[in-house]
């Protein structure tokens, strides 16, 4: 007599124990539409996307500071900070610099292509504990895009802070994103602060690195100890010198945010490319207080 | 836990209970430059293929539930879109026959990340539940460190542990299903004999170990010595090859490349392991690389094993079985890179 072994079906219900998270949901698509494309630079585009089914459109929700993977089959698949409010259920935007293979392509399609969306996933920023508190938005680069979706967040309940200032640098005014936008973030008496490493003929703004603009903002308080929150995205190496100048400036530092860029193939902590230490950028992060990042070598 | 005894001669009468299933066990695959047989991990048909006396395999067990290469899903695409289908590739239970200790406590270790942590991972969990595991007991090589790393004796994720006690086998037995095929051979309860036989062989086995790591306390040493000139050393040997993962039994990094089909109807998604050592591991889109040096991704990979994993699930990423030294052409050994970074070359 052979034994054979019974084949067991992973994907039906345990018995006596409900499944806490479905296995069958670990490999999912969401189909989506690009519904509008809107170039912001001569890379960056501006992508608002929709969920094709309504009632995946209703559970759709999000936090400020989230990420999705966005998926073209047989393209590949990468992961993206949402860059707009969470108001709207199943509707996310999300810009997007041509850069990679995936991102090249996604550049060529058109109003109407149909995309894979899973997600979202990651930490988010805290915002219900900001409320009545002034905000340093620091942004540097494609910074400014994950921070697009807590400051539009604040604009919908811009009440509820203190004094909020964005501070923003991009290399040169070609490469500034949402510039169609400034004005209405002033509308919501938002400090908008612009710098630029390198003016072309045409600007008038300032010239020169975040960190001057961030000094000038700082030499207005006295200490940023206990009514400031700040959220900082950028290149590595802004992360250092502003993290620093916010630290000396008396802000402490579980109430100092960064989102941090990895590179990722799954974006539910099984792949380990986005690790730091152990610690996976997809399910710990993107968005860290700057405690996490001065307790994990090598994140910033 | 419940324990039998059985004479060795019945191992032939379990492997014909089991032969109804796809059965891998360790096989001799020829000899190595110095004369010593070459063992791995084959798919067997008959009892006499199997060499249960085999020091170690080259690779891992780990490619029969996390494949080197696995298709993820399939996309069949249309003018209007596309539809996606996923098969988590689970065909048939597989019968482990004769699994060492380290590679048992490897699995149990792959578990925690795959199986029992946020989003379990479908395509490994599915595979590893339907393994029915026979773990055989070992001699410490040269190369082993696995006592280092207290997983040099197995208590859990198998279903039948034996331990060969001279003339019969000292059974383990932790599963139903192996309870039942073991009252189908000729078995006994174990005499207190057997009892002091089996601490016996266990208490050789513990004496026999030339290879050690000194992990106490590693998780803060390594944090002192993130800038330790020791990675530089050890980084400047490193070939940047990739060959320790592709051996060690915990490794399970990967990267994900989707295909268009010629006929630009269907489309795939296939996963590839990969190594934290091969230069693109953490390179981002625009070209940055977080890791770009050889000694900073050697760091990373002691970093995930010995820190980082200690931190999430309170034990080291590592079970002691010395392959990735084994196989590295750059002679690069943990226990000598540990060694040095605690700064007792």
């Amino acid at each position: 007599m052979r034994n054979k072994l019974p084949l067991l079906d992973i994907l039906a219900p345990a018995p006596g124990a409900p499944r806490q998270e479905d296995p069958a949901l670990f490999e999912y698509t969401l189909p989506a539409e690009i519904t509008s494309i809107y170039p912001l630079t001569a890379a960056e585009k501006l992508y608002q996307i929709r969920l094709i089914d309504p009632g995946q459109r209703e559970r759709f929700t999000f936090k400020p500071g989230q990420f999705v993977m966005l998926e073209l089959p047989g393209i590949g698949e990468a992961p993206f900070s949402i860059s707009s409010s969470p108001v709207r259920r199943g509707e996310i935007e999300l810009c997007i610099r041509a850069v990679g293979k995936l991102t090249n392509f996604l550049a060529r399609l058109e109003r109407g292509a149909r995309v894979g969306i899973s997600g979202p996933f990651g930490t988010s920023f805290p915002l219900e504990k900001m409320q009545g508190q002034d905000l340093l938005l620091i942004g540097g680069g494609l910074g400014i895009v994950p921070l697009r979706s807590p400051l539009l967040s604040i604009l919908e309940n811009r009440s509820s802070y203190g004094r909020v200032d964005i501070m923003y640098g991009a290399k040169s005014p070609a490469e500034l994103l949402f510039t169609n936008q400034y004005e209405e973030w002033r509308h919501f008496e938002i400090n908008l602060g612009i710098t630029v490493d390198r003016a072309d003929k045409s600007w008038q703004g300032r010239t020169g690195l975040i960190t001057e603009l961030l000094q000038e903002r700082l030499s207005q308080t006295a200490s940023l100890r206990d009514n400031t929150y700040a959220i900082v995205c950028g290149p590595p190496v802004m992360f250092h010198f502003v993290c620093k100048m916010l630290t000396e400036a008396g802000l402490p530092m579980q109430k100092m945010f960064v989102s941090l860029e990895r590179r990722m193939h799954c974006g539910r902590g099984k792949c380990c490319r986005c690790n730091i230490g152990s610690t996976y950028t997809c399910l710990d992060g993107p968005v860290f207080d700057y405690w996490s990042v001065l307790n994990l070598k090598e994140a910033i | 836990m419940i324990f039998k005894v059985f004479k060795k001669q019945e191992l032939a009468r379990l492997h014909e209970l089991l032969a109804g299933n796809l059965i891998v066990g360790p096989v001799a695959r020829g000899k190595d430059r110095n004369g010593k047989p070459i063992y791995d991990f084959e798919v067997i048909s008959d009892f006499a293929e199997l060499a249960l006396d085999y020091t170690q395999t080259v690779h891992s067990p780990k490619r029969f539930v996390l494949p080197y290469r696995e298709t993820l899903a399939t996309f069949a695409l249309n003018a209007d879109g596309w539809e996606k289908q996923v098969d988590l590739n689970v065909r048939q239970p597989l019968v482990f026959f004769g699994m060492h200790a380290c590679d048992i406590n490897a699995l149990n270790k792959l578990d925690l990340v795959l199986a029992k942590s946020t989003y379990p991972n479908p395509y490994y969990l599915g595979k590893r539940k339907t393994l029915f595991i026979l773990g055989i007991s070992c001699n410490p090589e040269p190369q082993c460190f696995c006592r280092s790393m207290g997983t040099d004796f197995a208590s859990h994720g198998f279903d039948l542990f034996l331990t060969d006690l001279g003339g019969k086998y000292f059974a383990e037995i932790l599963s139903a299903p192996a309870f039942n095929l073991l009252s189908q051979l000729s078995c006994q309860e174990p005499s207190a004999k057997d009892h002091r036989r089996y601490k016996q062989i266990a208490n050789e086995k513990s004496r026999r170990y030339t290879a050690a790591v000194d992990i106490s306390d590693l998780t803060k040493i390594l944090d002192l010595e993130f800038a330790s000139k020791a990675w530089d050393y050890w980084g400047e040997k490193c070939l940047s090859c990739g060959t320790c993962a592709n051996v060690c039994p915990t490794c399970y990094c990967y990267g994900v490349e989707e295909q268009v089909g010629l006929d630009l109807r269907q489309a795939g998604k296939t996963r590839a392991l990969h190594s934290c050592n091969l230069i693109d591991f953490a390179t981002v889109a625009g070209g940055h690389n977080f890791r770009p040096t050889s000694a900073s991704r050697l760091k990373y990979r002691y970093y995930h094993k010995h820190r980082g994993f200690v931190e999430a699930f309170e034990e080291p990423l590592c079970v002691g079985c010395g392959r990735c030294g084994t196989a590295c052409l750059a002679e690069i050994t943990p226990p000598a890179v540990i060694a040095s970074v605690r700064g007792k070359e």
